[in-house]
């Protein structure tokens, strides 16, 4: 068997020799440069441009600029699976180029050269004339009345307002002897920070464009290029290759349409469109900042009698994953704590700043940064143990969403914070850095989170597999869900083996899709993968090995039900004999001239189920006041993600997320400047994404408790890691000064206001 | 403005060659473009994140802020030179393997070829030293943790220091 085992990555191997091929090195040296003109001003209307002197620079091809786009398909951009039902539809507000200006780095003209350097200067070379607009960044600032309107049908720029209410909070909150506790607590803008930045290439055969893009979606992204053609979706076919790193940003469709679209001007010509670092920070997607407000009711005993959210989510110009990001944030609220009487209202919010999409958490590093360090404030409130308090409050064993029909079976969070405190030797720590003096500090603090694997039934979860058997016995292996990075082929092989009963080398998993050869599957997304596609694959094995044994029959005469594939052979299990190995079959079944037959399966899951995963960080720090530092001296995550496929790629998973985790704690923001609204620092060198030195050892302990709903035990993985550091984090520093951070990241400039407020400096 | 080209004779991954390159051209783009040697990646194209580090004459560079015109003469080694000519592995490309140091991969080649630098040495360098020298190639997926390992661990076993490697 090996599924549990440490088995190594399928495509280590290529990677690690420099074989493996990303989008870039498979576009051929022919292709039309492209460069994307992007608005000097935050908010306005193109009035008119001048490409005169752009278009005689010698190499340049042709200059678009959004007057071009005379047909006008607005198109959504979320890698959500399609609706038929127009009420739950992505919100369609983009288009190719576009005359109105909704941020400053927004796509208003598109310059095609036969090179880098004439598509640069070129770019240079055109004249703008704007109408300008006033523009608003912040955005509680945006929902006030006479706040710059930035689209039309969207009233004081809400994008949507939902509410959750359980109980009576207005008459709970009147019961005696409460305490209130209450807080505001925010996350900054930050940005995936994938290595490889968006890149894809478009070129057309027939009336048919293929388009191979470095994408968590492709089988979304086809869908998304035929909407904003305004094509059939059958003539579009996207590829997707090897990707350099995703994490949501890729889960969401870039500049495909405006490649596709281009390419068909240019009469089907190569066209590559490589998006810079500097456009990749403003001009792609970002994580939505999140501001939070939180009052909790609390009696004397630790227990909850009321509580309130509200929550304001950043969504900037344009509406992309919309307000799924803050409503999944709302969600686990009243779960995570569950409370009698609870109210919660999230707002999702148009600013004009950069646009808001998916990124790894989806909503819930925002929420658990909001929840766990208030869940701090008021164990403190409270004169509580942090531990003691959380473990009272925390969602019992048995908890069924009636939603989702997600329920704890085990006692999940206690057994991840045992072992999560064990790891770190949190009592000796905890005691030791109580009550200290002096400028250099020490504190540890701990976090939970919740995390819902998947997108059931809030949208469609199906996972499709096809399994072909070739001559030797061995198989290829396709699907529609994607590796990015995180190991995806390697876990469908170690299933595909133990279901067929095949040694693991049998197996070849295809990474690349192809919507035209690879059967239907959404992607990488909501840490859905090993969970969605385990059904698909245990499924479409059994499909394949039934026919398989049936084939056996005729060869060796025996009754199905008294064979088996054990190892790559055809085993009678009454006796366990060998009859023939699983190449001597297959090259049977294709070269018979009795009976010829291909060998293959078939099938899709469709999954109406999905699971909770869990688990906690703890995390401790060393705080020089006066240099306003805060050093990271050790952390740990504890995760219950169900059975592990793959230890030693769920541990590289969790290291990953962490380190995510420690950037959004301590060092990320991308800034924008008040008086234009142009991002101040989207590049590597001044955005603070964690290095080598910013890391002590990174340490991940598992729970594995048997996911009952999942076909191989397993749930999400992927996400959650990222979900519950920075709390963690900042909650250490809460216990090294007593001073209470509400602001993410816990940087310098945010701890020196702090720390002049609270009177240390 | 008309292009202009430099003859630029060098040699890469052990082999002499020579090609006409524009003399505007990076490293990066010559390695990439004009041998094909696509290991070498493009992450920022100013220096800031490493995924394009190559040895010149066994010195890591960051290879998109080096002119292609100043390899003249030099030695280069890229990622797909690390191996030997059947593909067998280093022993730091095997770390990278058993240690599940490769997630996406981008950044794989930069960070090989800057340990393939640091193990040159052939000292032993303490974690803080380790963690400085490889400081300069930024990762998302693997939080660092286990390319520590990697290096760490060859190092040591270079050193003759198995068992300690061992518990890294």
């Amino acid at each position: 068997m090996y599924v549990g085992k440490k088995v190594t990555r399928v495509d280590a191997y290529d990677k690690v020799i420099g074989r493996t091929r990303y989008t870039d090195d498979l576009c051929d040296k022919s292709a039309y440069i492209v460069k994307i003109l992007r608005s000097a001003i935050a908010h306005g209307k193109v009035v008119s441009m001048d490409t005169s002197e752009a278009e005689k620079i010698p190499g340049v091809v042709r200059v678009f600029t959004c007057f071009d786009v005379k047909e006008k398909h607005y198109f959504p951009t979320a890698g959500h699976p399609w609706s038929t039902d127009p009420s739950h539809q992505d919100v369609a507000d983009r288009l190719v180029l576009t005359e109105e200006v909704r941020f400053y780095g927004d796509d208003i003209a598109a310059v095609v050269a036969e090179d880098e350097v004439s598509a640069a200067q070129a770019l240079r070379a055109i004249q703008v004339e704007y109408e300008e607009y006033p523009f608003v960044l912040d955005v509680q600032e945006a929902m006030k009345e006479g706040a710059p309107q930035i689209h039309k049908d969207y009233p004081h720029n809400i994008l949507k307002h939902t509410t959750i209410r359980k109980g009576n909070y207005e008459e709970a909150i009147k019961e005696p002897g409460l305490r209130k506790v209450e807080g505001w607590y925010e996350t900054p803008t930050v940005q995936h920070c994938h290595i490889e930045n968006f890149i894809c290439y478009a070129e057309m055969e027939g009336d048919r464009i293929t388009v191979v893009s470095s994408t968590q979606i492709p089988h979304i992204v086809r869908r998304v290029v035929g909407q904003a053609l305004g094509v059939e979706w059958g003539r579009i076919r996207v590829i997707k290759p090897y990707i350099g790193g995703g994490f949501g940003n890729k889960q969401d469709v870039l500049y495909e349409p405006l490649c596709a679209w281009l390419c068909m001007q240019l009469g089907g010509h190569l066209v590559k469109i490589d998006i810079p670092r500097e456009d990749t920070f403003a001009s792609t997607r970002v994580r939505h900042a999140i501001r939070s407000h939180i009052i909790s009711w609390v009696r004397p005993d630790g227990t909850y009698a009321a509580r309130k959210l509200e929550a304001y989510s950043d969504q900037g110009a344009y509406a992309s994953h919309g307000h799924s990001i803050v409503a999944k944030g709302a969600g686990a609220f009243p779960q995570l704590y569950p409370c009698e009487n609870v109210e919660v209202d999230a707002y999702t919010v148009f600013t004009n700043k950069s646009v808001a999409g998916a990124m790894r958490g989806y909503g819930i590093p925002q929420a658990m940064w909001a929840v766990e360090c208030h869940t701090e404030d008021v164990a403190a409130a409270l004169g509580m143990d942090p531990v003691a308090f959380r473990r009272q409050n925390l969602m019992p064993v048995g908890y069924t969403d009636p939603f989702s029909k997600n329920e704890l079976y085990y006692d999940t969070f206690n057994q991840c914070l045992d072992q999560a405190m064990e790891a770190i030797d949190y009592k000796r720590k905890f005691r030791e850095y109580q009550n200290q003096t002096g400028e250099i500090r020490r504190g540890i603090g701990l976090a939970m989170f919740w995390y819902n694997t998947a997108v059931w039934p809030i949208s469609l979860e199906t996972s499709s597999c096809r399994m072909v058997l070739n001559q030797d016995g061995s198989l290829q292996v396709q699907l529609g869900e994607t590796e990015i990075g995180q190991g995806a082929d390697t876990a469908y092989t170690q299933m595909t083996a133990d279901v067929l009963g095949v040694p693991l080398e049998y197996v070849h998993v295809v990474s690349c899709q192809d919507t035209d050869v690879t059967p239907f599957g959404t992607g990488a997304y909501a840490s859905r993968q090993t969970y969605t596609a385990g059904f698909a694959i245990r499924q479409t094995a059994l499909l394949l090995k039934e026919r398989i044994l049936k084939y056996a029959q005729e060869l060796t005469r025996m009754p199905p039900y008294n064979l088996d594939i054990v190892d790559g052979k055809i085993v009678r299990i009454t006796d366990g004999r060998i009859l023939m190995t699983l190449g001597e079959l297959a090259a049977e079944a294709l070269y018979s001239l009795n009976h010829s037959q291909h060998l293959s399966a078939e099938s899709t899951s469709q999954i109406k189920s999905n699971a909770y995963s869990f688990g906690c960080t703890i995390a401790e720090v060393e705080v020089d006041i006066p240099m306003c530092k805060v050093k990271l001296l050790d952390i740990v995550n504890a995760h219950d993600a169900g059975k592990l496929i793959n230890p030693a790629l769920a541990e590289a998973q969790v290291h990953g997320g962490m380190s995510m985790g420690i950037g959004f704690g301590l060092s990320e923001r991308l800034l924008f400047d008040e008086k234009s609204g142009r991002a101040l620092n989207p590049n590597l060198l001044d955005y603070k994404l964690s290095t080598f030195m910013d890391h002590p050892r990174l340490k991940a302990v598992f729970v594995e408790n048997p996911e009952p709903t999942s076909a191989f035990g397993t749930k999400a993985l992927g996400e959650p890691p990222a979900c519950s550091v920075a709390p963690a984090i900042r909650n250490a520093v809460c216990q090294a000064t007593g001073v209470a951070v509400n602001e993410a990241p816990v940087n310098p400039h945010t701890l020196f206001r702090r720390f002049t407020e609270e009177g240390l400096l | 403005m008309r292009k202009q080209y430099k003859l630029v004779s060098c040699t890469i991954n052990g082999k002499q060659v020579e090609k006409m390159v524009d003399v505007r051209a990076s490293l990066t783009d010559m390695l990439r473009d004009d041998y094909r040697l696509t290991s070498v990646k493009k992450g920022c194209e100013v220096g800031e994140c490493g995924a394009c580090n190559v040895l010149i004459n066994g010195e890591c560079f960051n290879s998109c802020i080096y002119l292609a015109v100043w390899a003249q003469g030099k030695e280069i080694l890229t990622l797909e030179g690390l191996s030997g000519p059947n593909g067998e592995l280093s022993d730091i490309q095997q770390a990278f393997i058993d240690e599940a140091a490769v997630q996406c991969g981008f950044c794989s080649p930069g960070f090989i070829m800057s340990a393939a630098e640091i193990l040159e040495a052939g000292r032993e360098f303490s974690d803080d030293e380790i963690r400085k020298l490889m400081s300069g190639h930024l990762c998302r997926c693997t939080g660092y943790e286990n390319i520590f390992r990697a290096v760490k661990k060859t190092m040591l076993r270079r050193l003759g220091k198995e068992k300690e490697a061992e518990e890294v």
